[in-house]
């Protein structure tokens, strides 16, 4: 050491040393750390999917991949990316910015695919040796069904029915959704070695728990009975039930509606039989509705596309009474306050057939003198673990109180499958924390490249007024692709480098493909620069404690 | 544009890097191995724009050259916070010499790789704008004059930084320095044209002049590239925010050099032969205030009774870049 410094030259003391000794992240006050925070997608679906996780593989063309991470949620995309209210879509943050991503779209895309390449299931790696049942082969029962299996449990479907489907096959048409799709859907749970039996209605569900030594059971009858209205009616007048007419749909003998139908209420079943009525020949069919458009429950892209196909709206009605093939109509008044009031003007219009679609109510017989079961306005009511007041006893889809939908049916037997395992298991479940919203102020648009939305082919008008093709064309692998990459990863990291890259103190390490990106703390001065400049709002800063 | 952008989603080369792309269309910065020519450790502030503007373009030279490069520093920020004795953050070769001469300096060094046959050594000279416009100019003017064949970057963070935020011919009109306070009929800086050393540059006709700035990576990596291509005397000049001698967040550093871009204030382009040769056109056109506000320089014009003559006078900069550059889409 002494030496050496005697060989510097004139007034160098020192070696030459690398700034690396300069800790420099003791500056700090604050420190960026990654984070996933939920996306606003899958904030909203009610099948919990993980929109953004699959949306993410597809980006990357890995179909396969991206079909297992949806799946993992929804045994039924090519269902869901048919029927699926898609609420996601109106909270994707990319609406905000031109508009949404065509979550389903890609979503009926992934589904076709799998159907196309025959993709099967995962088999479950271990048997828990428990036995559960599950009554009723609509979709919250197939899902439960298929999670309970995925874990292990031996699973039983008992349904009334001669085939699996529910309301996806006796409610809504084909012109929507397939049935080649829906077969397959439910062919590929049913081949992960879950035992459906047909033409089996539950009448007593204790007795059949008994008899077949089940540990626990999952409830999922729907709401098949139509509801009525007193509509005085005189002999010779032909009044129908909706959800009677779509189920007869599914038989060999389709209904005889006559040349001039119409249709009382302003739900969707009112315009799948209308836009039904339409296609099996009516020349015209009249939906009446108590309430105006705005105020019809019907989505509005079905009011629009059964207007568009033919089927004629009168609001601000109610119906009187029918005799001998004509119906008298009543005008009712809309209120300030939202009220409805009778004018006393009436109107008659001729119809061969009066549906009604008024709503449906659940058939509760078989619950009949079970302890604890509590039923409310008709429903059954279920704690937050979807369990019925009857210990082992859960319950989900139509007949609980909640929307009643397919993606709801399916996220309800999604949880409570959670909830039976753990219930089994002598434990309970316990959902993780949840991480905070992406929401779009999360968010640096600047990177993402203006995309507007790909559209999905329409069959065309004529087509769509006479036969029972799908009317919603799906999209191609390139525009799947490209409708992928629109969406912006809200609050997951999709490795865009930029962190790594603006780094003024090169404090980001790259851990490689797919393995994300960690801070090195003995450096970072905590500028925030890297939260700023990501796009998709996967860091943030904490303050240090000092 | 000097790049040809990829129109990719989701986010196509407007990031550092992406996944989607092939590994050639991201820029070196998204390599694993890239030099990090200048090293963590260094002393910057935090969000210091001209750290980050030195490693994107020192590091774009090294790729291009095989690292077969010098770079000679003029004083100023960049060479205090990076080498304070006996560390150093420079993984290249470096030399210091004086605030006013580094252009004299790497014509100096030009001279002796070609004395000593090294054709594929390139050099580099670097300094602030105080160095470049202010001190170095008279040096620098000879190196173009005499088409030595240096490549110089100025990273222009619109004063004297290191010596406590002194105004340069850079510091843009009614900013508040340490030498033009807030004060009087004409607060802060003295409205004047300033000294573009661009267009200086590129009226000296030397084969290579681009302006970039810290927001844009793809592009600057491309006007590195593109410098390095040609023989003689080579000028870039980058915009790099100060968080501390502008008084604005640490973490806005390339926001603001993305506004600077999008309102107009700063025309990003290139120019061969004393011809402009690519313009950037603005994407997103923000008004000037968007610009202003965030920085504490200019607080004197907002506040309670903001002062619309002023920044008013700020829009017309930034219009008239517009036209003269054409910095809109015809379709915008
Ligand atoms: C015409 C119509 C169109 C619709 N369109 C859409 C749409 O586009 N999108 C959407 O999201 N939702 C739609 N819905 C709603 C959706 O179909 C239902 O919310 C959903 O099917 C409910 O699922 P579930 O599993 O609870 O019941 P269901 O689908 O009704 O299935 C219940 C099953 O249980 C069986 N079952 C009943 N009792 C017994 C018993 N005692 N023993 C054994 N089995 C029994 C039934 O046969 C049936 O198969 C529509 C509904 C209708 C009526
Ligand atoms: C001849 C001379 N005069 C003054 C100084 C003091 N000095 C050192 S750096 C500097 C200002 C540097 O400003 P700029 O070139 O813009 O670089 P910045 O620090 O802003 O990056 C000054 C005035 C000096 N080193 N030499
Ligand atoms: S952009 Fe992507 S992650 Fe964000 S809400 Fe839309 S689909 Fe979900
Ligand atoms: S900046 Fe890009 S790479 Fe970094 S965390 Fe955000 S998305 Fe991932
Ligand atoms: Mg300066």
């Amino acid at each position: 050491m002494e030496n050496k410094q005697i060989d510097k030259p004139f007034a160098i003391t020192l070696d030459v040393g690398s700034s690396l000794a300069n800790k420099t992240g003791s500056w700090r006050t604050f420190r960026p750390v990654y984070l996933q925070r939920i996306p606003p997608c899958n904030n909203q679906c009610p099948a919990g999917e993980n929109i953004q996780g699959w949306l993410f593989h597809a980006e990357s063309g890995n179909y396969r991949e991206a079909w297992k991470t949806l799946t993992a949620d929804n045994p039924m995309p090519g269902v869901m990316g048919r029927v699926c209210y898609h609420t996601c879509e109106s909270a994707c943050n990319r609406g905000q910015l031109d508009s949404a991503v065509g979550i389903n779209s890609v979503e009926r895309f992934l589904g076709d695919e799998a159907l196309k390449q025959n993709w099967q299931f995962d088999k479950p790696v271990k048997e828990s040796g428990k036995k559960v049942l599950v009554v009723g082969a609509g979709p919250s029962g197939l899902s439960a069904a298929y999670h309970l299996r995925r874990m292990g449990h031996q699973v039983t479907i008992q349904e009334a029915g001669p085939v699996a489907g529910g309301m996806m096959r006796f409610g809504i048409p084909k012109y929507r959704l397939p049935r080649e799709v829906l077969d397959g859907e439910i062919q590929r749970i049913v081949n992960l070695g879950v035992d459906l039996k047909l033409n089996s209605k539950v009448k007593d569900i204790q007795e059949t728990m008994k008899a077949g030594g089940y540990d626990a059971v999952f409830l999922a009858v729907g709401a098949h009975i139509g509801k009525r209205t007193d509509i005085p009616a005189c002999e010779g007048s032909r009044i129908l039930d909706a959800a009677a007419v779509l189920r007869s749909m599914e038989g060999e003998d389709k209904p005889m509606l006559g040349r001039r139908v119409a249709i009382y209420g302003g739900g969707n079943t009112a315009m799948d039989v209308a836009r039904t009525a339409k296609r099996l020949g009516a020349e015209e069919v009249v939906v009446i509705y108590r309430r105006t458009r705005d105020k019809m429950p019907a989505h509005d892209f079905e009011v629009e596309e059964a207007l568009q196909e033919g089927v004629l709206m009168k609001w601000l009605s109610t119906i009187k009474g029918m005799e001998s093939g004509v119906i008298t109509v009543e005008k009712v008044a809309l209120e300030e306050d939202g009220a409805l009031s009778p004018t006393g003007e009436f109107e008659t219009l001729e119809a061969d057939s009066l549906i009604l679609a008024l709503g449906q109510d659940v058939e509760l017989s078989l619950l009949e003198n079970v302890p604890g079961m509590e039923i409310k306005n008709g429903v059954v009511h279920v704690n937050q673990h979807m369990m019925t007041g009857a210990p082992g006893i859960f319950a989900g889809g139509d007949m609980v109180p909640s929307d009643r939908t397919v993606t709801v049916a399916i996220g309800h037997g999604k949880k409570a499958a959670r909830h039976i395992d753990a219930w089994l298991n002598g434990g309970e479940y316990v959902k993780p924390a949840k991480h905070e919203v992406a929401t779009f102020d999360k968010l640096n648009t600047w990177y993402y490249t203006d995309a507007p939305k790909t559209v999905r082919p329409m069959l065309d008008i004529i087509r769509r007024q006479s036969t029972f093709e799908e009317v919603q064309g799906g999209l191609d692998e390139n525009n799947a692709l490209f409708e992928a990459r629109r969406c912006l990863s809200c609050g997951n990291c999709f490795e865009c480098d930029n962190c790594y890259g603006v780094c003024p103190d090169n404090a980001v390490i790259k851990l490689g493909p797919g393995k994300k990106f960690e801070f090195n703390y003995d450096y970072c001065k905590g500028c925030g620069i890297c939260v700023e400049e990501c796009p998709c709002g996967a860091i943030k800063m904490v303050p240090e404690q000092i | 544009m000097s790049y040809e952008p990829i129109k990719f989603y989701q986010t196509g080369t407007f990031t550092i890097g992406n996944r989607l792309l092939a590994p050639e269309q991201r820029t070196g910065q998204a390599d694993m191995g890239r030099t990090n020519s200048l090293n963590s450790g260094h002393r910057a502030c935090q969000g210091c724009g001209e750290a980050l503007g030195a490693r994107y373009a020192i590091d774009a030279v090294m790729r291009a050259t095989g690292n077969q490069m010098i770079a000679c520093n003029a004083t100023g920020c960049l060479e205090v916070f990076s080498t304070p004795y006996p560390e150093t953050s420079w993984q290249i070769p470096w030399i210091h010499s004086l605030f006013g001469n580094a252009a004299a300096v790497a014509t100096g060094v030009a001279a002796a790789m070609k004395v000593k046959g090294k054709k594929d050594v390139r050099v580099i000279a670097q300094g602030g704008d105080g160095g470049t416009t202010d001190i170095g100019f008279g040096c620098l003017s000879g190196m173009f004059e005499r088409n030595d064949d240096v490549l110089y970057i100025c990273y222009d963070n619109q004063a004297y930084m290191n010596t406590g935020v002194q105004r340069s011919s850079a510091t843009p009109p009614a900013a508040r320095t340490a030498t033009t306070m807030p004060v009087g009929p004409e607060p802060g800086n003295a409205w004047g044209q300033g000294k573009n050393v661009p267009q200086i540059a590129m009226a000296h006709g030397i084969p290579y002049v681009a302006t970039a700035t810290v927001a844009d990576l793809h592009d600057l990596e491309a006007k590195v590239k593109r410098a390095m291509e040609f023989r003689g005397a080579r000028y870039i000049h980058i915009f790099v925010p100060c968080p501390l001698g502008w008084g604005a967040a640490s973490h806005d550093t390339i926001r603001l050099a993305r506004l600077a871009k999008e309102t107009g204030l700063f025309p990003v382009y290139s120019a061969e032969y004393g011809e402009v040769v690519s313009v950037s056109k603005i994407r997103q056109k923000q008004p000037v205030e968007d610009y202003l506000r965030p920085q504490r320089r200019f607080a004197h014009l907002f506040g309670k009774n903001p002062n619309v003559e002023v920044i008013a006078r700020f829009q017309e900069m930034a219009d008239r870049n517009i036209r003269k550059f054409g910095l809109l889409d015809d379709n915008k």
